[in-house]
């Protein structure tokens, strides 16, 4: 193999899983480290830069850097990442006077978001920032979006919603609130230099089985029923409660379903329960709320008495995969069962929808009725016109969502500039020895053992009886310090310098999880079953260095190195250093190096 | 030197022995030698050795004297029978523990200072008497822990790192040791594992005294330009006359070999020595052969290594003392001490 080039931007993020992982790729183990030195609001500040929203990504995100996290390679269970977000927003202390002041002097360009939800309000802040007047149009009465009106109170207070929507709109952006935009031809023709779309994706899916349409009064799509529910609309439900589906939206339902008066709430789902959209611990969070999971079951037909609705009638079945792997549901000859039920929720999936686009303004659809667009820029084939969160490339998340706001406002700025789209400014990055002393480093490198911390909560009898009381209390600075600990620190690198290594051995034999290998080069196949602890997982890098004296090369399976730092604590000449990596992305208004 | 504990965090996939123990399993404390010590990297071999033996830890029990190597068994095998004797007596300690329980596999681990100066005497007659044992002495050629003055295995004309030339003449404990009858003779160096683990191994199942000589860089005082112990020239002047593959009798054997290119040893429990040569006229089992091959290169400035000498049918000290098998622990107070009658029957029987 060559010589790994270190240099590469993307190679020691690659070995920060979490940032990597991560959409917005948020600087993790750097706030994490803030958070275990008690400095909240450094921590706070590091996340709203990145991922705009702390207070209400550290409840409700979709963590996908926990599933990435190392610790979760070499322990139990991963860092609890999501929950120490929350932690510093919790703890931080005033941080109005840390935020960016909008410019006095505007630079004179307007720009119309459609939407208040997460993509929108990225984009209004990365250019009110700069200078952009940027306009907001939503037709709710308040800024959060899906955020506010898709989730329950219980999981994200109103409180946080306001606070960080509010950090937003304070910039000086302009709010248009209860107003439906019905033309994109208007806003094109408009006065604006660009139109951003950020209307997520609004439809719930349907079930059109039989009875659906008869039973029509006592079943409701999802998210329409959680808006009503999260404004105030609807207050209760009947005792006996089915929620179809198995993603998030449907864990919220029933949920939410319980705490309304639903004593027998069940969620029915075609799939497996371990193929199931949600997230794992928002299923437990069911389980443990007396909400049995059925799974296997496909609805038949929805049975009703004149129109008043008796239950639901299910088709058993099992998953075949055929030969490339693709799953059908087939029946499995049981006879069908029935479920008596007062209300149905459908919570089978969200559809975007644009009926206020006109087909005829230039602006393309593919064959699934979503706009075509380039996936880096975000740019839509009417030039102006630029698409983000679950507008853009269909339902994800919100962290996806702050994420394309990101891109969406760079390319936005640049458009605007009249400067190429394509040449994406690079993102910042640094890398910087740690090192103190003969054993001192600025980080502690000692690795803790602890386990996984559960978040405390409240009791559920009390949880039970009022929707709007927030379940998870968050953890204690004690709990915090703890669980920062947990992190392996992963963004401080194991840096290798060939020239000053003697080949004694210190490093190979100090490592706790046998990662470095000195031997002769090969091609990387070959090279990972020789290595003293073969590197099976393909998905890592090997960190393979410069020929050594010995004519041999140092190779570092990157998979579970532990970055404790004794390979560089033993090296006598130095020759491995431990060197912190950070890597901050590109923000609207960087300029694009020329080349 | 790092003064924090290894973490116990382990991959999932971490190789695990018929034992089921990782090689986790076969360390000890963390070292508190100086960072790129050779010592550490013989400790590791030992580790691996045993892992890869399936030994159970305790059944082992490791032996040293006083000296920077002589610390080193608290840095493997932590779950073992350990005794750290006074300055250059392992080799007496040893010998009696193995007479009370035959049944431990017996380590000892010395060094320069105290095998080849303060107990050498004790080194010789633990030779000599055949105590079953793996002795590994960890050569630097200095004497660390006093700040790096010349030991006795220093080579005449090597430079202390002041820059004073040694003018004594080196003992060679290899020769000394296929001299007074060790039956399994090896020199190796700490950075070369590949070829110092089988060599463990094999001294590891063999029956009878079993001597090692490690060259294990000081990297704090002997690793310099003009020292013959540092890394550097220890690679230059590696002069191996064999390699080693140990093989349990459980092992396929897979590799082949051209005829004459390999010399097959069988050992008394069924374990093989393959001995790929690298050198065409080296006989590892003429014991003259090898102190004449040791003598002449070590003239033209070569550290000769490898297995220089082996006698697979070598005998012990229990069949020349013909003791009794069992363990004394297991024999019981009534045997063990049978009493005055007794006594008196045996002194009537001299009389």
């Amino acid at each position: 193999m060559k010589p790994t080039n270190i240099g590469a931007h993307d190679y020691f993020h690659k070995v920060v899983d979490c940032q990597w992982a991560c959409p917005a790729h948020t600087p993790v183990p750097e706030y994490i480290r803030l958070i275990a030195a008690g400095r909240y609001s450094d921590a706070y500040m590091i996340n709203w830069r990145s991922n705009v929203f702390p207070g209400i990504l550290g409840r409700v995100c979709d963590r996908p850097c926990e599933p990435a996290c190392r610790r979760g390679r070499v322990d139990k269970e991963p860092v609890a990442i999501c929950r120490l977000k929350r932690v510093c927003a919790d703890l931080k202390d005033d941080i109005q006077d840390r935020l960016p002041r909008a410019p006095e002097k505007k630079n004179g360009k307007r720009i119309a978001c459609v939407g208040a939800g997460p993509a929108s309000l990225t984009v209004a802040r990365d250019l009110a920032s700069i200078g952009y007047q940027v306009t907001v149009f939503d037709n709710g009465p308040l800024p959060g979006g899906m955020m506010r009106s898709q989730i329950p109170k219980f999981r994200l207070p109103d409180s946080v919603i306001d606070e960080e929507c509010g950090y937003i709109i304070n910039l000086g952006v302009e709010t248009r609130y209860n107003q439906w935009v019905n033309s994109l031809r208007e806003l094109v023709d408009g006065d604006w230099e660009a139109v951003f779309v950020g209307t997520g994706a609004p439809r719930g899916r349907d079930a059109p089985i039989p009875g659906r349409e008869e039973a029509a009064k006592f079943i409701h799509i999802g998210i329409d029923w959680l808006a009503n529910v999260a404004f105030g609309h609807t207050t209760t439900i009947s005792k006996r409660v089915i929620v179809l589906g198995g993603g998030n939206t449907a864990m919220d339902c029933c949920r939410s379903a319980r705490r309304m008066g639903g004593e027998d709430v069940k969620v029915i789902v075609r799939s497996g329960f371990e193929e199931m959209k949600a997230s794992p611990w928002e299923k437990e969070e069911a389980i443990h709320e007396g909400i049995p999971i059925l799974n296997m079951r496909v609805p038949k037909e929805f049975r009703h008495d004149n129109g008043k609705l008796t239950g639901v009638l299910f088709e058993i079945v099992r998953a075949e995969y055929d030969a490339k792997g693709r799953r059908s549901l087939v029946a499995t000859g049981e006879p069908d069962e029935f479920h008596a039920c007062d209300e149905v929720l459908v919570a089978i999936g969200q559809e975007n929808s644009f009926p206020w686009i006109e087909k005829d303004i230039g602006l393309e659809f593919d064959k699934w009725g979503m706009p075509v667009l380039n996936e880096k820029t975000l740019q839509s084939t009417l030039p102006k016109v630029f698409f983000g969160g679950d507008a853009a490339l269909g339902p994800k998340n919100i962290i996806t969502a702050a994420a394309q706001g990101h891109e969406a406002a760079i390319s936005i700025d640049l458009f605007c500039r009249g400067r190429k789209l394509d040449d994406r400014p690079p993102p910042m990055t640094n890398l910087v020895s740690q090192k103190m002393g003969i054993h001192e480093w600025s980080y502690d490198n000692q690795v803790s053992e602890e386990e996984r911390k559960k978040v405390p909560v409240k009791a559920l009898e009390k949880t039970l009886k009022d929707i709007k009381l927030e379940l998870e209390m968050g953890f204690d600075p004690f709990m915090a310090c703890a669980e920062a600990e947990r992190c392996l620190n992963c963004d401080i690198e194991t840096v290798f310098t060939v020239k000053t290594c003697i080949e004694c051995d210190a490093c190979v034999d100090i490592c706790p999880t046998e990662c470095i290998t000195f031997t002769s080069n090969g091609e990387e196949d070959d090279l990972r079953g020789r290595l003293k602890a073969p590197a099976k997982n393909h998905e890592q890098a090997l960190y393979v260095s410069d020929v050594l004296k010995t004519g041999r090369v140092m190779v570092k399976d990157e998979n579970i190195c532990l970055h404790c730092g004794m390979c560089a604590e033993r090296c006598p000449t130095g020759a491995w250093d431990m060197q912190k990596f950070f890597l901050q992305c590109a923000e609207a208004g960087t300029e694009v190096k020329r080349t | 030197m790092t003064y924090l504990a290894k973490p116990k965090l382990l991959r999932a996939d971490a190789p695990k022995n018929t034992l089921g123990y990782t090689r986790r399993d076969y360390e000890g404390a963390i070292s508190t030698l100086c960072a790129g010590c050779g010592h550490d990297s013989i400790s590791a071999a030992i580790v691996q050795a045993c892992f890869d033996l399936d030994i159970e830890p305790h059944r082992v029990a490791k032996l040293s004297g006083i000296g920077c190597s002589s610390k080193t068994p608290d840095y493997f095998l932590g779950a073992s029978h350990g005794f750290n004797t006074t300055h250059g007596r392992m080799p007496s300690v040893l010998t009696g523990a193995a007479l009370a329980n035959r049944d431990l596999t017996y380590m000892g681990i010395s060094g320069d200072g105290d095998s080849a100066s303060i107990g050498i005497g004790q080194f010789a007659h633990a030779m000599r008497r055949g105590v079953n044992m793996t002795y590994i002495v960890e050569n630097n050629g200095v004497y660390g822990l006093t700040k790096g003055q010349f030991s006795a295995t220093a080579d005449k004309g090597s430079k202390s790192k002041r820059g004073v030339v040694n003018n004594d003449t080196p003992i060679d404990l290899v020769a000394l040791a296929l001299q007074l009858g060790a039956s399994y003779v090896a020199r190796s160096f700490s950075g070369d594992k590949e070829q110092l683990i089988p060599l463990i191994k094999g001294a590891l199942r063999h029956r009878g005294p079993a001597f090692i000589d490690v060259i294990s860089p000081c990297v704090t005082f002997n690793n310099h330009a003009g020292s013959t112990k540092s890394y550097d020239y220890v690679r230059e002047h590696n002069d191996a006359v064999n390699r080693l593959d140990f093989i349990l009798p459980r092992d396929q054997i897979n590799a082949s070999y051209a005829p004459g290119e390999l010399r097959r040893i069988i050992q008394h429990d069924g374990s093989i020595l393959h001995l790929r040569k690298l050198d065409n006229d080296y006989d590892p089992s003429d014991r003259v052969g090898a102190m004449n091959h040791l003598q002449e290169r070590h003239a033209l400035g070569e550290i000769v290594t490898g297995l220089l000498y082996v006698d697979s049918s070598a005998e012990d000290l229990h069949r020349h003392l013909n003791t009794v098998e069992k363990p004394l622990n297991q024999l019981g107070d009534a045997y063990l001490c049978p009493g005055s009658k007794a006594l008196d029957a045996l002194n009537a029987a001299l009389r």
